[in-house]
């Protein structure tokens, strides 16, 4: 809502030198947020008079038309001003910016020589004047204002414009009038109801009219004008008073509507009664009934729509847009102004259907005063009367339906036990009043809200009306009393963990937009019935080419490394910990929505869950390049798929879980160079080598690395029980064993591992060989056995025994020979 | 060398005269001082202190003199030897850290070489500054409560009482969820693109979370009261993607409810996160504000830590952090509407409560200078690497 100050100042007696700066902080403080405070004209500097063309002197020969104009400007001698537009004849009055002028945005006027003459100023259009948008040709005064006058003044070409950005629940301060009642309230001084004018008693009615859907409309009330003349022009300071709130000027019809829609907050509507047939009737749309509007769209219409009907069908949305057919044009002289209150949530629901939101319509949404149709309709009538040359027609067309009138009843104390503060009753009571609410009781409070705030309806509401203007500033603050919490749980502990030792290991965390697309999850060479194609789609996504929600972290982590290569950081390990969605086949497909009057029953929140999809919390690795760089050192070490399965065992380290690695064959993972990792039985993730195709398909660096597993599939660590540490030295024993090239190296170890025994203190892969000595398709394995007895010292004999047996178990069930010499 | 004889005239001992003793001596600690390394101390040593030495000798003489003239010579040249002795030790000393020292000046490297052979990593600060967050809030008893990023309408509006229709709902641009596609590419609930929906909701029910207040409604109805949490987490809104707007942010939020709650609660709750994330002697500010799940509601500003409101005086130098406005708009925050308690099923007669939400984004763009919302989000890692592992 934009206010221009000087319309304000006509309804609430502001203290001459308030400025709109002091007005918006006030404003704030009650709980108005004023974005911008604008200064409109303070760099326009006169002399700017009024003056009369008395003759056009039309110049040829150059690339356009130009006018060489003698104007009265209310001096003994005419000035004489070029002019290149073209919109005016002789006798008209325009604005005059004599020589030492300046125009807004510093724009110098002198006596200079063009197009071959002298021209001692300039005739200016509104645009150049800044009190409208039209640069088409210059601005011809309506009316005989008087030759010679200051046009700044007569103009009101200086203001200061509040642009507040209206909360929902504020309807009442998308007006003029709202605005000024918080203006006076805040100031404290006396505030005159533009809506307070007094329509005569009538009788007789005008235009037939009927609610049909008291749901839809409780009040429509109807006012006829007559022999309007279409070519009467609406006022400057009008036309000014629409431009500084952002609205363009049309006719003077329809700015009438909208100059009390903005100083009232009543939309009205404007009929041709030439183009009425019979009673106009409110209700709603019948199935297959179809509207032209305003702006040329033939809209098929709801069911649930509200609609303005005669007896010819639809003729107007209702608080949204007039239909075409009955408009108003250039020549109406019989008007039907229609001044109604509708349903806000009617309107709300017709106006997303059609989106067809306007001024109207957001008003309307958020609650316009009840009381306001028969005082709106009188004064457009008015208006149209005084300044359209109509003659007015007495009587009024007034339909209602009963709306009940909200009453609340609060403890005189409530506001005080929001707060923390104590007002007392009669500060309660006072602001209560200020802000128009009817207040009876003593400690129990019966409240009336005004008709204006339709948003005052629970005892919260009215507490916050004392508060803001009382001040939230006196809210003091209470030291926050020590709570008996738990801290964070085992898994947010956890989580925070893996983080950081995923850092600590080299790895940069990214936080990636967990959108995704068809394209993604074919680019990472998943089968067609692979479970992560099972996806949720966003109905309205950020962008069409992602319109899903990831089932895995990659593709996000993936692109971010392909950015970081491009930028010429191309050794790069990144890591990510998020949600993934995993939609569940079984889901319904609706979430209900539940009541919110009364808690909901545990079945109920069951029930809502259930159409939710898995979200388990996944971490996602991503390396290439040089993991190591070469260096003076030496050579450098490129990353690998070791580093990818390295850095799972580092996130299940955090957990407290031995991961175990099997290979595997799983996209998008090259599948000679891919692990599934095992907690126990449980699959967590895979680790290994990206498939060449999905390196190729991202663009990644070759031989670019990647790990993902869920982290909710790992239990929170068990505490760890204390080992006992033997004194007793330990026995080394080396072992070499000959096996299947094929064979996993970790099936070897496990099986030297369990026939060791119990003396097997640590086993360590330390050298893997293929050679001629080893033979084709073989491969040597060369592990380091520690052993050590808790209770005394190991005899070369009893480690000898554990090693053998530890090779028997190996040859058992790996066919492992040991390597002789 | 001769034996003892009584008979000696001791002048007739030329060795033990004064003069040769004082010569010899000097003669010792000229050699000791000359010598330039361990080798030829060594030699000094023999030369002058072995038993072969002029003063051994000379040492071996004074038995020869007459007992009246032992005294004198014998202190003479013991004098003599343990000067010469501490010469030698001390020159020994020398030279060996004379040694010493050139033995390690040979074994310098140039420290200056790099050895940035393990990969640097860091956590995002985005994650860190959530977690700085909810600490304060946890160091005061608070626990940290979760929950979907894929909610229900119910949770994340009608329990927050931002009903269908209401004008209050179009204040959040949400990503509405339209069913799910099966493993063959199919929509299986027959919506796909922007087809079935209206704008204020979705047929499926859910949404990408709109804020983290869903949670509020999660912790309240799985928790028994008093309930003091905070949650932290990814939120999403169907915005522009600029400088300062991601479509895909954070939010943390902080929830109080017990009996006997107020505003002074609230206001001292901030004041201590406040506190908590930048230090002492910062003001905080309410403006009245709107906010369907509070009532009454308020925005919350703090005073600039940077410039703390000296750039608001004329004159006064520019702040970058405020804009020079001298308050830092800090978040949103109000008494938990009755109505949400009502929809959770806690009687509001009985109980209120504060809640206070922030942007984790907005925070570090002005607690850090972030200046475009797209270095959060692109996973550059020259932008992460300098926030390391705490913020
Ligand atoms: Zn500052």
């Amino acid at each position: 809502m934009r206010v221009p100050l000087s319309w304000l100042r006509e309804h609430v007696e502001l203290p001459a030198d308030v400025t709109g700066r002091d007005l918006a902080a006030r404003l704030i403080a009650a709980g108005l947020e004023v974005e911008t405070v604008e200064s409109a004209g303070h760099d326009l500097t006169g002399p700017l008079v009024v003056g009369r063309v008395l003759e056009i002197e039309e110049l040829t020969g150059f690339k356009k038309p130009i006018r060489y104009c003698r104007v009265d400007v209310g001096n003994a001698e005419p000035q004489q001003i070029i002019c290149g537009a073209r919109n005016f004849a002789e006798g008209d009055r325009v604005v005059v910016a004599l020589p030492g002028s300046e125009l807004p945005g510093g724009f110098k006027i002198g006596a200079r020589k063009t197009y071959g003459r002298m021209s001692e100023g300039m005739i200016c259009s509104v645009a150049e004047l800044g009190i409208g948008d039209d640069h088409s040709g210059i601005l011809v005064l309506p009316g005989e204002p008087e030759i010679g006058a200051d046009a700044i003044e007569l103009l009101g070409a200086r203001d200061d414009v509040l642009d507040i950005a209206v909360t929902p629940d504020r309807g009442y301060a998308l007006s003029i009038r709202g605005v000024a009642r918080e203006a006076a309230i805040a100031y404290g001084v006396p505030f005159h109801d533009p809506a307070e004018v007094k329509p005569p008693e009538e009788t007789e009615t005008s235009h037939p009219a009927s609610i049909a859907d008291p749901t839809a409309c409780d009040r429509f009330v109807l006012r006829e004008i007559r022999g309007f003349d279409p070519s009467a022009q609406t006022p400057m300071w009008m036309r000014v008073r629409l431009h500084r709130a952002g609205m363009r000027p049309v006719s003077l019809a329809v700015d009438v509507t909208n100059y009390l829609m903005l100083e009232l907050g009543q939309p009205l509507h404007a009929f041709d009664r030439a183009k009425l047939t019979g009673e106009i009737v409110v209700r709603r749309a019948r199935a297959g009934e179809k509207l032209e509007t305003l702006d040329h769209v033939t809209r098929t219409l709801d069911p649930e729509d509200i609609l303005i009907t005669d007896a010819s069908g639809p003729i107007s949305m209702a608080g949204a847009m007039g239909g075409l057919a009955t408009e108003i044009d250039e020549e109406s002289t019989d008007i039907v102004i229609e001044a109604a209150h509708f349903d806000p949530v009617g309107i709300a629901r017709t106006v997303r259907r059609h989106r067809l939101h306007s001024e109207a319509s957001y008003r309307f949404e958020r609650g316009v005063d009840r009381e306001l149709p028969l005082r709106a309709a009188y004064r457009a009538a008015q208006l149209l009367v005084e300044l359209g040359g109509a003659e007015f027609v007495p009587g009024v067309t007034h339909a209602e339906a009963p709306a009940e009138q909200t009453v609340i009843t609060i403890p005189a104390d409530h506001p005080d036990r929001v707060a923390g503060v104590r007002y007392g009753r009669d500060t309660v009571v006072r602001r209560l009043t200020d802000i128009g609410c009817t207040v009876a009781g003593d400690d129990e409070l019966t409240v009336t809200p005004p008709s204006w705030r339709p948003d005052l309806v629970d005892p919260n509401d009215l507490a916050e009306e004392v508060i803001r203007l009382e001040g939230y500033e006196n809210i003091p603050a209470r030291p926050p009393r020590p709570v008996a919490g738990q801290g964070l749980t085992a898994d947010q502990r956890r989580r925070r963990r893996v983080g950081r030792a995923l850092a600590a290991a080299g790895y940069v965390e990214a936080l990636t937009f967990p959108f995704t697309s068809g394209k993604d999850l074919d680019d990472l060479q998943l089968p067609a019935d692979d479970g992560r194609r099972r996806t949720l789609r966003v109905a309205n996504p950020m962008s069409e080419d992602e319109p899903l929600l990831r089932t895995t972290l990659l593709p996000g982590l993936l692109k971010a490394l392909a950015r970081n290569a491009g930028r010429g950081c191309g050794d790069v390990g990144l890591f990510e910990m998020g949600l993934v969605f995993r939609p569940r086949p079984d889901a319904p497909a609706q979430a209900p929505r539940l009541a919110v009057d009364r808690g909901p029953a545990p079945e109920e929140i069951a029930s809502v869950n259930a159409a939710l999809p898995d979200q388990p919390l996944r971490v996602a690795v991503v390396l290439a390049g040089e993991r190591e760089p070469a260096g003076w050192w030496g050579q450098g070490r490129p990353a690998s798929w070791a580093d990818a399965i390295e850095a799972a065992r580092t996130v299940a380290r955090e957990t407290g879980a031995e991961l175990t690695v099997a290979a595997d064959r799983h996209a998008p993972w090259h599948p000679g160079r891919c692990a599934a990792l095992y907690v126990g039985d449980t699959l967590v993730g895979h680790a290994g080598e990206l498939h060449p195709r999905v390196i190729a398909a991202y663009g990644l660096p070759p031989r670019t690395s990647a790990m993902e597993l869920e982290l909710s599939r790992l239990a929170p660590p068990a505490p760890v029980r204390a080992p006992h540490v033997s004194t007793y030295p330990p026995a080394t024993q080396d072992v070499a064993v000959v096996v299947d090239a094929a064979r996993p190296a970790a099936e070897v170890e496990a099986a030297l591992r369990e026939g060791a025994g119990e003396l097997l203190e640590s086993i360590r892969l330390f050298d893997v060989y293929t050679g001629e000595q080893i033979g084709e398709g073989r491969k040597s394995l060369a592990f380091t056995l520690r052993f050590r007895a808790p209770d005394r010292t190991l005899t070369a004999e009893e480690a000898g025994a554990a090693r053998d047996a530890a090779v028997a178990a190996a040859a058992e069930r790996t066919g492992a020979v040991l390597r002789s010499g | 060398m001769s034996a003892s004889n009584q008979s000696y005239d001791p002048v007739e001992v030329s060795i033990l005269k004064p003069d040769e003793v004082d010569r010899m001596r000097a003669q010792a600690l000229q050699a000791i001082a000359a010598a330039a390394n361990l080798e030829e101390l060594k030699r000094a040593r023999l030369d002058h202190m072995a038993d072969r030495s002029p003063l051994a000798l000379a040492n071996r003489e004074i038995g020869a003199l007459p007992p009246a003239a032992r005294a004198d010579a014998g202190k003479r040249v013991g004098a003599a030897r343990k000067a010469v002795a501490q010469a030698l030790q001390d020159r020994q000393a020398e030279l060996e850290e004379e040694r010493d020292r050139n033995a390690l000046a040979q074994e310098a490297v140039d420290v200056t070489l790099p050895w940035d052979r393990a990969p640097r990593g860091a956590r995002h600060p985005v994650t860190t500054m959530q977690e700085r967050m909810t600490d304060v809030f946890v160091s005061m008893g608070f626990e940290v409560a979760e929950g979907p990023e894929v909610d229900a309408e119910w949770f994340n509006f009608d329990a927050l009482n931002i009903p269908l229709d209401h004008p209050a709902r179009s204040m959040q641009d949400t990503f509405w969820i339209a069913g799910q596609d099966g493993p063959d590419g199919s929509n299986q609930s027959g919506q796909s693109g922007q087809s079935g929906q209206s704008g204020q909701s979705g047929q499926s029910g859910m949404v990408l979370r709109t804020h983290t207040s869903p949670v509020q409604i999660r912790a309240l109805l799985s928790r028994p009261l008093p309930v003091y949490v905070v949650s932290a987490g990814r939120t999403f809104r169907s915005d522009e993607f600029d400088a300062t707007h991601s479509p895909v942010f954070h939010q943390m939020e902080g929830l109080a409810v017990d009996e006997g709650i107020t505003m002074a609660d609230l206001r001292g709750a901030i004041e201590a996160f406040v506190r908590g994330m930048f230090g002492e002697g910062l003001r905080t500010r309410f403006r009245p504000s709107y906010f369907p799940f509070t009532e009454p509601s308020a925005e919350v500003d703090m005073e600039c830590f940077a410039c703390r409101g000296a750039s608001t005086d004329t004159g006064g130098r520019s702040c970058r952090t405020c804009d020079s406005a001298g308050w830092i708009e800090l978040g949103g925050c109000g008494m938990v509407n009755p109505r949400v308690l009502v929809a959770c099923g806690i009687d509001p007669d009985r109980y209120s409560g504060w809640a206070f939400g922030l942007g984790v984004e907005r925070t570090l763009m002005f607690r850090h200078g972030v200046a475009d919302m797209h270095d959060m989000v692109e996973g550059d890692v020259r932008f992460t690497l300098p926030f390391g592992m705490e913020i």
